[in-house]
């Protein structure tokens, strides 16, 4: 999400004006309401909250500091703790299950083949459908008694078993069979396009050269594609993170709790538990989660170009 | 099925090796996995149009891949009218009609200020503007369950915390970063000349936009309403926690009448229920076609 920079030289509208304040006033009228939304809610709001994360505040905001009891809390809760631990694996297994698939699928779409609007149509609209639907309709599909596991014994095998949502060990893969699916055709599209802005030629150099076509993607085009895996990952890492609706709809963090997770966490202490202090600093761990994932990225695609 | 091939700049046409024979090897291994994956893609919708149709008696008989025996319409119009969330049993469209009245303010507000915002940041930036703008994207990163405490405060001093009013403000922030993003990264291609020649001939900040920008703008007007609709009508977490029961939104009550834990489960309305929730969206999908992509594109690829 690199910012495109544009010139200075437009900054010399209403240079009439003596009085700087007022030099380009509509523009500064007309950015009020971003400059409000930037300032009060998103720097404001997150300020307030990592403050608050340290005072004791139960049922309503308090200003009793605490220091750092209520993290200190948050970490020895076996719900936090299984809340990490799952987000932990999602995060992996959906980030490499969505590169992989992702880039797969773009890269047989770039094989001119027949029927690629209809094949892209198909794998992108699971997109355009809310967490909710998509963890409803994967409730229903690995439901024993209704879904494919009812499908697959009445088909004759009587012994297959695949109940994942009943299962708190692999609880975690039902949901990641349900977000893969909503999320891959976005990372489809991004390298599609990466994929079309490729030039022929290295395509031509490659094939005079004798090298094989799987070789030339792994070879060539992919590290020529960094940027694009590059926006791709913190795309779906930042998603990973906010990841909530589709836990309540699929499966309401169960069975017990072992499928909750951190976003949920937040939710339950702020608006259920009447305990504000942990809910502000289980999301102050949250954002803490989303700069650790920041910072590289930015290090990489702001700190290099300064350097090229 | 729409044509949503050719989409932004880059995509000039396919790229890959020249096709070989029509059933070579290659041929038969790449339709094969489309073919495969698209299934799994494609069968949610299906078991969810598949199941909608039919009686409940059918559903327990069965397997929920067979095509039903009996259409019946019956599972929708009791979702739509009689499904129940508690005690309150007026079915989704309560919720349906909730979800138009915070969606209409919602797009048209936020894709109004986004557009003159990034319009402003592109051709007359003032000292700090910038500054602003980057507190704005970084505000995109960061999750909202941050912030949310400190909304509901701020909504609960202006009195509009439970209130639809309350819930568009929300929305209108937090679609801020990505819709101003689309704009200025949009406006920012426009020739400068244009704009010279229009302060030349004594066109205003207002006139400027109205009379020459907006005009030229129409595309990415449509991509970023179809960013709105689709992310405000998809919203849950804010929904439940800036509205009361009442003006729950569709996603929250499908939720609630889904998820309920008493009485029969009746999959066929839950399902109904869970399409007419998806509809809206899915509409936008299919009919703007390459304009979607272009949308979800248009923040990611950039630069």
């Amino acid at each position: 999400m690199a910012v495109a920079e544009t010139g200075t030289h437009r900054t010399h509208a209403g240079a009439r004006r003596p009085n700087r304040l007022f030099r380009n006033l509509n523009a500064k009228i007309a950015t009020l309401p971003m400059i409000f939304i930037a300032v009060v809610v998103f720097l404001g709001g997150t300020l307030w909250t990592v403050f608050y994360s340290f005072t004791k505040s139960g049922l309503l905001p308090s200003t009793k500091f605490v220091g750092l009891d209520q993290y200190e809390r948050l970490w020895t809760s076996r719900k936090w703790l299984v809340s990490i631990e799952n987000l932990g694996i999602f995060g992996v297994c959906s980030m490499i299950g969505t590169l992989v698939i992702g880039f797969t699928l773009a890269a047989l779409l770039d094989r001119k083949i027949r029927g690629e609007g209809v094949f892209r149509t198909i794998f992108l609209y699971p997109f355009a459908l809310s967490f909710i639907v998509t963890g409803l309709v994967w409730q229903w599909i690995l439901n024993p008694a209704l879904g494919l596991q009812n499908v697959v014994r009445e088909m004759g095998w009587t012994s297959f078993t695949f109940d994942p949502l009943n299962n708190p060990d692999i609880v975690i893969f039902g949901l990641l069979i349900a977000g893969l699916w909503q999320g891959t055709g976005l990372i489809m599209c991004i390298m599609l396009a990466g994929l079309r802005g490729i030039d022929e030629d290295i395509w031509k150099a490659a094939r005079v050269d004798g090298i094989g076509t799987v070789k030339t993607y792994i070879r060539i085009i992919i590290p020529m594609m960094r940027p694009v895996f590059v926006t791709s990952l913190v795309l779906i890492g930042a998603g990973i993170v906010k990841l909530y609706d589709l836990v309540v709809a699929q499966t309401s963090g169960g069975p017990g709790i072992s499928s909750e997770v951190p976003a949920k966490y937040v939710m339950t202490s702020m608006f259920g538990g009447q305990n504000l202090g942990q809910g502000f600093a289980a999301s102050t761990m949250m954002m803490l989660m989303v700069v650790i994932i920041l910072i590289p990225w930015a290090y990489l695609e702001f700190g290099g170009k300064k350097r090229g | 099925m729409v044509d949503i091939s050719s989409t932004p700049a880059a995509m000039t046409g396919p790229r890959g090796a020249r096709p070989k024979k029509a059933f070579s090897r290659s041929n038969i291994i790449v339709y094969g996995t489309l073919f495969v994956v698209a299934v799994y893609y494609a069968l949610p919708l299906y078991v969810m149009i598949v199941t909608s149709l039919k009686g409940m008696p059918e559903i327990r008989m069965g397997n929920i891949f067979a095509p039903p025996m009996e259409v019946t319409f019956q599972p929708w119009v009791k979702a739509w009218q009689e499904a129940c969330t508690g005690i309150n049993c007026d079915g989704l469209s309560r919720g349906f009609w909730n979800s138009v009245r915070i969606l209409i303010p919602s797009v048209l507000i936020s894709v109004s200020i986004a557009s003159v915002t990034g319009y402003a940041l592109t051709m007359w930036r003032f000292k700090g503007s910038e500054v602003f703008f980057t507190i704005l994207m970084i505000g995109a990163f960061i999750p909202y369950q941050v912030m949310l405490y400190p909304i509901v405060i701020m909504l609960r001093e202006a009195g509009l915390y439970g209130s639809l009013g309350g819930l568009v403000l929300v929305h209108l922030a937090f679609g801020m970063p990505i819709n101003t993003l689309l704009f200025r990264n949009y406006f920012a291609s426009i020739p400068e000349e244009l704009f010279k020649a229009a302060r030349v001939d004594g066109a205003g900040f207002w006139a400027i936009f109205v009379k020459i920008i907006m005009p030229m703008s129409l595309p990415i007007f449509v991509v970023s309403v179809i960013i709105q609709v689709t992310g405000i009508w998809n919203d849950f977490l804010f929904g439940v926690i800036f509205t009361s029961p009442d003006l729950y939104p569709m996603t929250v009550q499908l939720n609630n009448i889904v998820n309920s834990v008493q009485g029969v489960k009746e999959y066929n309305v839950n399902m109904a229920a869970t399409l007419l929730t998806g509809l809206v969206p899915l509409i936008v999908y299919f009919a703007s076609g390459k304009l979607f992509v272009r949308g979800i594109a248009a923040g990611a690829v950039k630069g």
